[in-house]
């Protein structure tokens, strides 16, 4: 688990079981704040923005869309946007949580196990391969993407499971991280051999990005969140145990291999799904887990949905800094991300410890 | 592979003028001995050194040069970030024309004794300024003259015929990914591309941002409100994707240039190397821009 966790969880044995009618209590009044955080970000972002809108005006039905500048303003460049930073920011954030306790790694995020560095390269050769591989209206570079992810995690599965039935963690970790400069090597191989402004465009586009312009990528995305988030849901209980150690969770009765694969497949498929909608966010899936934990405690029933609405919260701040502090030129997401959750995180650190 | 290769120069080109640092070029008008041996890294140089009759001396050009055809004949030694210096000095040059920013192979050069036009893209006037430079340092001091002249004399007729119509709002997108609106690139307040622009009677909208690229955000494109929107692309990977183009912009109808079908496509890698060919460029813009204008 995490370094602040594991200096707790190493000393004392678990945490501890809370009494099912506690554990409800804070689960509810978690959700309680941090729902109602995410709920305020995702309302108040949408109207915040360079360009002063009316909102009268945005959502008068007697305009026509077409002509109504506002109405485009606010439902074709910021809502989209908004809901993606949303859909990203919860997804990687639990990624992240689930990444960590699984591989009982404080440093673990949602690209440690190279499902980012598959989907980049996904996405680089279609951008440097370019436009004989587009259809229709859709671009392939989120396909791409997506398939580059599920590329390198049936890799690295393959390679954790290879001796016996049960994800071995370390070759897991081991795998994930050598596949990831493997495939780092590979996009560099691409980068030089494709021209300038496609390197351009692929560096873009690996600084992430969540200005998506319409509904159609967050809707091809949405249900590959939503199924990750129903497994997301089955895995708390065990992750507690699974983050102490394989043996003591196999001792109070939890299918290791089981729970592990759902963990791997879940956390895979959220993060597959983020990087594919929006490229690669850095610093969501491992601060917003770490500054749950040190509001919360360490119990993954807490942590888990915490974090998911906490990470949407703070991604779609992120993004609004982003869009707004620079106009009309924009900042890179990922560079947000890092520049605010940096600092925050040391600052929790300091003043907790 | 001829487009692939085009789409090459043009791009480079684009991205060097628009990535790069520019800044007017200093002590490179050295008259001497003519060169005879002339090496260039820059494709905007050897298209220079060609429109002035150099052609003939130049042995070796970088492996972007795609223009004028007679290039593709000669040895490629390299470009901008990995010059084959040894290449370069087996040729035996007396003239190499560098890029500003390549600052360690212009020192090995000096080290061989060799003569160096360095030189960094910058607005109409310093492609012209270098066109006399080069004109200079190459022997061909006339013909330069005479080619800066004419440029000037069409791009002054450009500016003559658009002078009394109405200056559209322009949005110049030279950059984007094929088949949505994401990674787009457009002109800001420097450079070229905006010099071009607003030569051939357009306002850029990105005006007030002192850069030469500005990646906006829809709501900035949104806000912005375009009457025009250029799009230049240098052959290539949109053109193959034009069947979705119109949809892409749909998106945005509230745009005057969206809602008014004002937005165009040109073509070609003339319009993007700040060379002998921008009086060309510009006079498509000003027929993009003011069709009415040239009937």
């Amino acid at each position: 688990m995490t370094t602040l966790d594991s200096a707790e969880t190493d000393g004392t044995p678990l945490p501890r079981r809370a009494s099912h009618s506690s554990i409800r209590g804070r689960l509810t009044a978690t959700i309680l704040v941090f729902g109602t955080l995410a709920l305020a970000t995702c309302v108040l972002a949408p109207i915040l923005g360079t360009t002063p809108i009316s909102l009268r005006r945005a959502f008068d039905p007697s305009i026509p869309f077409e002509q109504n500048v506002d109405a485009q303003i606010f439902f074709v460049a910021r809502l989209p946007r908004v809901l993606a930073g949303a859909l990203v920011g919860s997804a990687l954030a639990a990624a992240g949580v689930v990444f960590q306790a699984m591989l009982r790694n404080p440093l673990a995020t949602p690209f440690t196990l190279g499902v980012s560095a598959g989907a980049s390269l996904g996405a680089m050769l279609v951008i440097v391969l370019g436009g004989a591989l587009t259809f229709g209206p859709l671009s392939t570079v989120p396909a791409a993407s997506l398939a580059g992810a599920a590329a390198a995690t049936a890799v690295v599965y393959w390679l954790a499971t290879r001796h016996g039935h049960a994800i071995s963690t370390s070759v897991l970790l081991l795998a994930g991280v050598t596949l990831n400069s493997f495939l780092s090597a590979i996009i560099m191989f691409v980068q030089y051999l494709a021209d300038f402004a496609q390197v351009y465009r692929a560096a873009r586009w690996i600084m992430g990005d969540l200005d998506i312009g319409g509904y159609d990528t967050l809707i091809a995305s949405l249900p590959l969140v939503l199924v990750a988030f129903v497994l997301f849901a089955l895995l708390p209980s065990s992750l507690n145990l699974l983050s102490v150690g394989k043996d003591a969770a196999a001792a109070r009765g939890v299918d290791v291999s089981q729970a592990q694969r759902l963990a791997f497949f879940s956390a895979s498929l959220a993060t597959a799904a983020a990087v594919s909608l929006a490229g690669p966010i850095g610093f969501v899936g491992i601060v917003v887990p770490h500054l749950v934990r040190l509001m919360v405690g360490v119990d993954h029933r807490i942590v888990l949905p915490a974090s998911a609405l906490f990470g949407a919260a703070f991604l779609v701040a992120c993004d609004l800094v982003a869009r707004t502090i620079l106009a009309p030129v924009e900042i890179p997401v990922g560079i947000v991300t890092a520049m605010i959750g940096g600092p925050f995180f040391l600052w929790l650190l300091v003043h907790k410890s | 592979m001829a487009s692939r290769a085009q789409k090459l120069t043009a791009l480079v080109a684009i991205l060097l003028a628009l990535l790069l640092p520019g800044a007017p070029s200093a002590q490179n008008r050295t008259d001497g001995p003519a060169p005879r041996r002339i090496v260039s890294l820059v494709p905007s140089i050897t298209e220079m050194l060609f429109a002035i009759g150099a052609g003939p001396q130049v042995v070796a050009v970088s492996s972007y040069d795609e223009f004028p055809p007679e290039v593709k004949a000669l040895p490629k030694v390299g470009a901008l970030l990995d010059p084959d210096t040894e290449r370069i000095l087996t040729l035996r040059p007396d003239l190499i024309a560098v890029y500003g920013s390549q600052s360690e192979l212009e020192k090995q050069l000096e080290r061989a004794h060799l003569r160096t036009f360095s030189y960094r893209h910058g607005g109409i006037a310093t492609t012209l300024d270098t066109i006399r430079d080069i004109g200079v340092a190459s022997g061909h001091r006339r013909e330069a003259d005479d080619l800066v002249s004419s440029l000037q004399g069409r791009l002054d007729a450009v500016r003559e015929r658009v002078k009394v119509r109405p200056r559209p709002r322009v949005l110049l997108v030279f950059e984007r990914q094929p088949g949505t609106l994401r990674e787009l690139y457009a002109s800001g307040g420097v450079g070229f591309l905006h010099e071009m622009l607003e030569m051939a009677g357009g306002t850029n909208v990105f005006a007030d941002v002192a850069r030469e690229s500005v990646q906006p955000s829809l709501e900035t494109l949104l806000a912005r409100a375009p009457d025009v929107i250029l799009e230049v692309r240098a052959s290539g990977l949109i053109e193959k994707a034009r069947s979705d183009e119109p949809d892409v912009w749909s998106t945005l109808s509230s745009i005057p240039a969206v809602k008014n079908r004002r937005v165009h496509l040109l073509k070609g890698d003339y319009l993007v190397v700040p060379g002998p060919r921008l009086a060309m460029a510009t006079e498509a813009f000003a027929h993009a821009l003011h069709p009415e204008a040239f009937k």
